[in-house]
C-alpha cells in the first residue's frame, strides 16, 4: 500500500516536473496559494503597491502564527502594470496556472469588471479592499471596501450639516471612468432629493494621468464665486492628484473657502505633496492611521517594521490607509472562513464568510454581512493635517450596512441583497 | 455678531486691558462641540491680549495641546472662525504685510457689525494698498445698512472690486427684491457690470496663461524631436523616455542636494539643468552610434528600432528606481502664485516654466543659426552630399545633431518634473503630443514647432474650459488629423533644393 503510494507520488511529481508546473511539488503540497493582484507599476502604482506589501506582510504574520489549518500561505505576486485587460489576464494565470486558492487584488472598479467574468467562469474569490461605487453583487466577490452609503453619502451630508460649512453649490469632479461616473449619478440623485437645483450642481472629469489642472480650478474658482458655499466632492484616482492638490495649493484655493473631499486619496496618496496648503480638505473612510486604539497601534507597527525589514523605499516614513486595513481584515476573515469550512473550496468558504468577524484596527468588531458580501462598518471623516494626516471631525456611531445597490438610482429597489445563484 | 467685533474693535484700540486670561476660556477651547470652541474663540478674541493672539496662533498652528498633551483639533468651521478673529487682532499689527493679509482675510468672511471698526481701520491706514482694499471691505461691509445713502456710497465704491464675490453680492443688490430705492439699484447694477467685465477679462487673461503654460510645456517635450525628427529625419519613439531622464536626471540631484548640501536644497533645480542636459545627451550618443546610425533613410526600421530602445529604457529606470513615482519638490521659489487680481493666480512653478521654454527656444536658435555647428547641421540636414563633398564630417554631425536634440529632451524633462509625475512611463504620455506638434508645425522647422506648441496650447485650454479634459484631447485630435489633410506638409513647410524632392 505505502509502496504504492510512493510510486504513485513519484509518478506525479515527476510528471508534473516534466511539463514545467512545480519544481518542488513535496513543498506545494504542503502550502496554500494566495494570488496577489496589485498593479505595481503605472498611473495606479501609487495607491496598489502598498497594498501588495500589506497583503505579503500578513501572509508572513499568519505563517508565524501556524498557517492556516496547519499550512503555510504561499504568496503569488503578478503586476497587471496599471492595464485593464491584463488585469483579466493575470487573474485567469493565477487561477488556472499557479492555482490559488483566493486572490486579494484590484483597486480601480474597471479593473475589478474586468476580472469580475474570469473569477465567474472558473468559480475563483477574489477580495476587493476599496471603497466602490456598488451596483454589483458578484457570487465570487467580497467586497471589503466602502459602498456608497459607507462613505459618499456621509461625506456630502456632512459638507452640508453645519460643521462642515452647510454647502449649497457642489464640484462633482472624478477621472473618466465607471467609478466616478456611477458615484456622481447616486450623488446628484442624492443631491436633488436634498433639494440642490440642477444648476448648483457641476460635473467635470479627466482622462487617467492628467497632470494639467489649471483649468479645472479656474472653473471651480468661478462657480464658488457665484454667491453660494461650495464643496468640491473628488473622485481623482491614481497619481493624478499630486498635480491636482499641487495645482490647489499653489491657486490660493483653502479649505475654509471651498472644502474638498476626496474619495479615492488617503495617507499613501498625501506622501508625494506638501501638504501645509492642503489643511483642512477633507478625506471620507473607514479607517484612518490616526485613529487611536490597541489593534490600530500593533498594525500600524507591524506595517512599519515590515517596511524596514523589507527595505521599502523611505521606509521610515510609510503610512497606512483604509484599503490597506481593508485587505488585512479581508486575508484574515478568509483564513477564518477556511478554518471554519476545514477546505479551501471555493463554494465552501464564501458559505462560511457569512457572518464572520475580526477586531479591525479602526476600533470596531467589523462583520461580514450574512448575505451581501459586504462589510458593516463605520465611517469616519477626516480633515487633512500639516503632517499629511488625518484628524477625525466626524463619524458614525457604530458599523453601517452596506447597501451596494444604493437607494438612489432608479429600479435598485426591486434587487435582491444578495448575489445571484448563491 | 455685531456687538463681537465692536467690543473688540474697543479693546484692540484702548490697548490698555491687562487682565489675565480667562482659564475657562482657555480651557473650553479645547470642547468638544464646534459652538463651545467658537464661543471660547471669541471670548480669548475679545480680550485683545498679546497672549490671546499668541494662544489662538497656536490654536490655528495646531500646535496648541490640552490638559493630557493630546493636541487640540479643530475643523473648517472653527478654523474659519479662528482665522476671522485672528484676522481683525492683526489689523494693528504694524507689519504691512500682516495687515494686508489680514483685510484679505476679513474680505472672504465679512460681516455687517465690522463696519465701524474697518471704517476706523480703514481711516488710520496709511499703506495706500491696504487702505483700497479696506475700502472695498468696509463697502462690503455696509452694502446692506439701514441708511440708503450708505448703501448706495457702498454700492459705488465696489466699483473698484475684482472678486466674484463681490459680484454676486452687487447683483442681488441690484434686483427690487433686495433693494427698495432706485438710485441704489442702479449704482450697483452699474458697479455689477464693471466688476463683470473685470472678472471677464481676468478669466480671459487667465485662460490665456494656462494655453501658455500648455504650450511651453509642448514646446519643450517637442523641441528635442523638432531637432531630431523635423531636422534630422529620425522617427525616434524613444524621445519620450529622453524626457524621462531628464526628470529622473532632476530627481538625482535633489536628492544629492538633501544629502550633501541641505542649506541650498531650493537650488538644486538649477543644477539640475546641465546635469540633465548632458545625461539625457549621452543617452542619445549611445542611441545613434548603436543603433539609430545604421538605420538613417529607414523610417519604418527606426520606428521599431527606437520604439524597442524606448521599452528597454523604461525597464531600465523601473529596474533602477522602481515602478513607483518618484517625489520631485517645487523649491520654495516655485510654490504659491502670484495675484493678480482676486479671481485669478498664477502659479509660480507655471510662470518659471514658460520662461524657462523661453530660454531652451532662445540656445536651440542660437545654436542652429549662429554657430559653426548649427550651420553644419543644416547643411547635412539640406543636402547632405554636397556638404560631405565641401569637408563636413555627416558622420559625426548626425550624432552631435542627435545628441543636442535628446539633450533638449533632457531639459524638458526638468520642467516636466515641476508639474506632473516623475515615474519610468511619464515619457509615454508625451510622445503622441510631441508629434503633433511636430508634424502640425511643419517637420524640419523650429519656428513652426513653436507656433504650433503655442496654438496647440491656448486651443485645448479653450476648448477645455467649455468641453471639459476629454472631451478636448478628442477634439484637438480630431482638428490636427484634418489639417494635415489639408495641409501635408504643416503649417510651415520648407522652401529650396532638397536632395529627396
Amino acid at each position: 500500500m505505502q509502496r504504492r503510494n510512493f510510486i504513485k507520488a513519484t509518478a506525479v511529481s515527476i510528471a508534473l516536473a516534466a511539463a514545467g508546473f512545480a519544481t518542488q511539488p513535496a513543498i506545494a503540497a504542503d502550502t496554500i496559494k494566495v494570488g496577489i493582484l496589485h498593479s505595481l507599476s503605472g498611473t495606479m502604482a501609487i495607491s496598489e503597491t502598498a497594498l501588495k506589501e500589506t497583503a505579503l506582510m500578513t501572509i508572513a504574520e499568519i505563517n508565524a502564527k501556524g498557517g492556516v489549518m496547519g499550512k503555510q500561505l504561499e504568496a503569488v505576486v503578478v503586476d497587471p502594470a496599471s492595464n485593464w485587460p491584463l488585469f483579466a489576464e493575470k487573474a485567469r494565470q493565477l487561477l488556472t496556472q499557479d492555482k490559488v486558492a483566493v486572490v486579494f487584488g484590484c483597486w480601480t472598479s474597471v479593473s475589478r469588471k474586468s476580472v469580475n467574468p474570469v473569477f465567474k467562469e472558473l468559480n475563483g474569490l477574489l477580495f476587493y479592499p476599496v471603497q466602490y461605487e456598488g451596483e454589483e453583487l458578484e457570487k465570487n466577490v467580497f467586497y471589503t471596501g466602502a459602498a456608497p452609503n459607507q462613505q459618499a453619502i456621509p461625506a456630502v451630508e456632512y459638507l452640508m450639516s453645519k460643521d462642515g460649512g452647510s454647502a449649497k453649490r457642489w464640484v462633482l469632479l472624478g477621472t473618466d471612468y465607471v467609478y466616478p461616473r456611477t458615484t456622481n449619478k447616486i450623488l446628484r440623485a442624492f443631491l436633488k432629493s436634498k433639494g440642490v437645483a440642477e444648476a448648483d450642481i457641476m460635473e467635470e472629469y479627466t482622462p487617467f494621468g492628467h497632470s494639467d489642472y489649471q483649468t479645472i480650478i479656474a472653473k471651480i474658482k468661478k462657480f464658488a464665486g457665484e454667491g453660494k458655499k461650495t464643496a468640491v466632492v473628488s473622485t481623482i484616482n491614481g497619481d493624478s492628484n499630486v498635480p491636482f492638490y499641487k495645482e490647489l495649493g499653489n491657486a490660493g484655493l483653502k479649505a475654509t473657502d471651498v472644502p474638498v473631499v476626496a474619495f479615492s486619496v488617503g495617507e499613501e496618496e498625501l506622501r508625494g505633496v506638501d501638504t501645509k496648503p492642503l489643511v483642512g480638505h477633507l478625506a471620507a473612510w473607514n479607517y484612518f492611521q490616526s485613529i487611536k486604539n490597541p489593534e490600530n497601534d500593533a498594525f500600524i507597527k507591524m506595517y512599519k517594521d515590515w517596511a524596514k525589514k523589507q527595505k521599502l523605499p523611505k521606509a521610515d516614513t510609510v503610512v497606512t490607509n483604509d484599503p490597506m486595513e481593508a485587505t488585512y481584515i479581508g486575508l484574515h476573515m478568509w483564513k477564518q472562513a477556511v478554518e471554519k469550512a476545514k477546505t479551501t473550496d471555493v463554494d465552501k468558504v464564501i458559505a462560511a464568510m457569512a457572518g464572520q468577524t475580526f477586531k479591525a484596527p479602526s476600533g470596531f468588531t467589523i462583520k461580514m454581512d450574512e448575505k451581501n458580501h459586504h462589510l458593516h462598518r463605520a465611517v469616519f471623516i477626516g480633515e487633512v493635517k500639516a503632517d499629511g494626516q488625518f484628524n477625525v471631525v466626524w463619524k458614525t456611531k457604530g458599523p453601517v450596512k452596506a447597501q451596494p445597490w444604493s437607494p438612489f438610482i432608479a429600479g435598485n429597489d426591486k434587487k435582491k441583497d444578495e448575489p445571484e445563484g448563491k | 455678531m455685531r456687538h463681537f467685533f465692536f467690543a473688540l474693535l474697543m479693546l484692540c484700540l484702548s490697548l490698555a486691558a491687562h487682565a489675565a486670561l480667562d482659564p475657562a476660556a482657555v480651557r473650553q477651547l479645547a470642547a468638544e462641540e464646534s459652538d463651545d470652541k467658537i464661543a471660547a474663540i471669541q471670548k480669548l478674541a475679545l480680550t485683545a491680549e498679546p497672549d490671546a493672539l499668541a494662544l489662538l496662533q497656536q490654536l490655528a498652528d495646531g500646535t496648541l495641546k490640552d490638559e493630557n498633551g493630546e493636541d487640540i483639533t479643530i475643523n473648517n468651521r472653527v478654523r474659519r472662525e479662528l482665522d476671522g478673529a485672528l484676522a481683525v487682532l492683526k489689523l494693528i499689527d504694524p507689519d504691512t504685510k500682516v495687515r494686508y493679509k489680514a483685510v484679505k482675510e476679513i474680505a472672504t468672511n465679512v460681516d455687517a457689525g465690522m463696519a465701524p471698526m474697518l471704517a476706523r481701520a480703514r481711516d488710520r491706514e496709511t499703506e495706500p494698498k491696504i487702505r483700497a482694499l479696506l475700502i472695498e471691505v468696509h463697502a462690503l461691509a455696509t452694502l446692506k445698512d439701514a441708511d440708503p445713502q450708505i448703501r448706495l456710497a457702498a454700492a459705488k465704491a465696489l466699483a473698484t472690486s475684482a472678486d466674484p464675490n463681490t459680484k454676486a453680492l452687487l447683483k442681488a443688490q441690484s434686483e427690487p427684491a433686495n433693494e427698495t430705492e432706485v438710485d441704489v439699484r442702479r449704482a450697483a447694477f452699474q458697479s455689477y457690470l464693471a466688476v463683470k467685465d473685470r472678472l471677464t477679462l481676468a478669466e480671459t487673461l487667465g485662460r490665456i496663461f494656462s494655453g501658455l503654460s500648455l504650450g511651453s510645456i509642448l514646446l519643450l517635450a517637442a523641441l528635442g524631436l523638432a531637432i531630431t525628427y523635423g531636422v534630422m529625419g529620425v522617427i525616434n519613439m524613444a524621445h519620450g523616455e529622453l524626457l524621462m531622464i531628464g526628470a529622473y536626471a532632476t530627481y538625482g540631484m535633489q536628492g544629492l542636494f538633501r544629502a550633501h548640501f541641505p542649506a541650498h536644497e531650493d537650488w538644486y533645480l538649477l543644477a539640475a539643468v546641465p546635469v540633465a542636459f548632458f545625461a539625457a545627451a549621452a543617452v542619445g550618443i549611445l542611441l545613434e552610434r548603436t543603433v539609430i546610425r545604421w538605420l538613417y533613410g529607414r523610417a519604418l526600421e527606426t520606428l521599431l528600432a527606437t520604439w524597442g530602445l524606448s521599452l528597454m529604457l523604461i525597464q531600465a529606470a523601473r529596474v533602477i528606481f522602481g515602478a513607483q513615482n518618484v517625489e520631485v519638490a517645487n523649491p520654495e521659489w516655485m510654490s504659491g502664485g502670484l495675484e493678480i487680481l482676486p479671481s485669478i493666480v498664477l502659479p509660480l512653478n507655471r510662470i518659471v516654466i514658460v520662461g524657462f521654454a523661453l530660454f531652451v527656444l532662445v540656445l536651440v536658435w542660437v545654436l542652429m543659426n549662429r554657430t559653426r555647428l548649427g550651420m553644419f547641421v543644416r547643411a547635412v540636414t539640406q543636402n547632405r552630399g554636397m556638404a560631405g563633398c565641401v569637408g563636413v564630417p555627416t558622420g559625426r554631425i548626425d550624432t552631435v545633431a542627435f545628441a543636442l536634440g535628446a539633450g533638449i529632451a533632457g531639459l524638458g524633462g526638468v520642467a516636466l518634473s515641476q508639474i506632473a509625475n516623475v515615474g519610468p512611463d511619464m515619457g509615454q504620455g508625451y510622445i503622441v503630443d510631441s508629434f503633433m506638434v511636430v508634424v502640425l508645425g511643419g517637420v524640419g522647422q523650429l519656428a513652426g514647432a513653436v507656433w504650433a506648441a503655442l496654438g496647440l496650447g491656448i486651443v485645448t485650454k479653450f476648448i477645455e474650459s467649455w468641453a471639459g479634459a476629454v472631451i478636448a484631447k478628442i477634439v484637438v485630435l480630431v482638428f490636427i488629423i484634418m489639417f494635415i489633410q489639408k495641409r501635408p506638409q504643416g503649417l510651415f513647410a520648407l522652401k529650396g533644393r532638397f536632395v529627396e524632392s
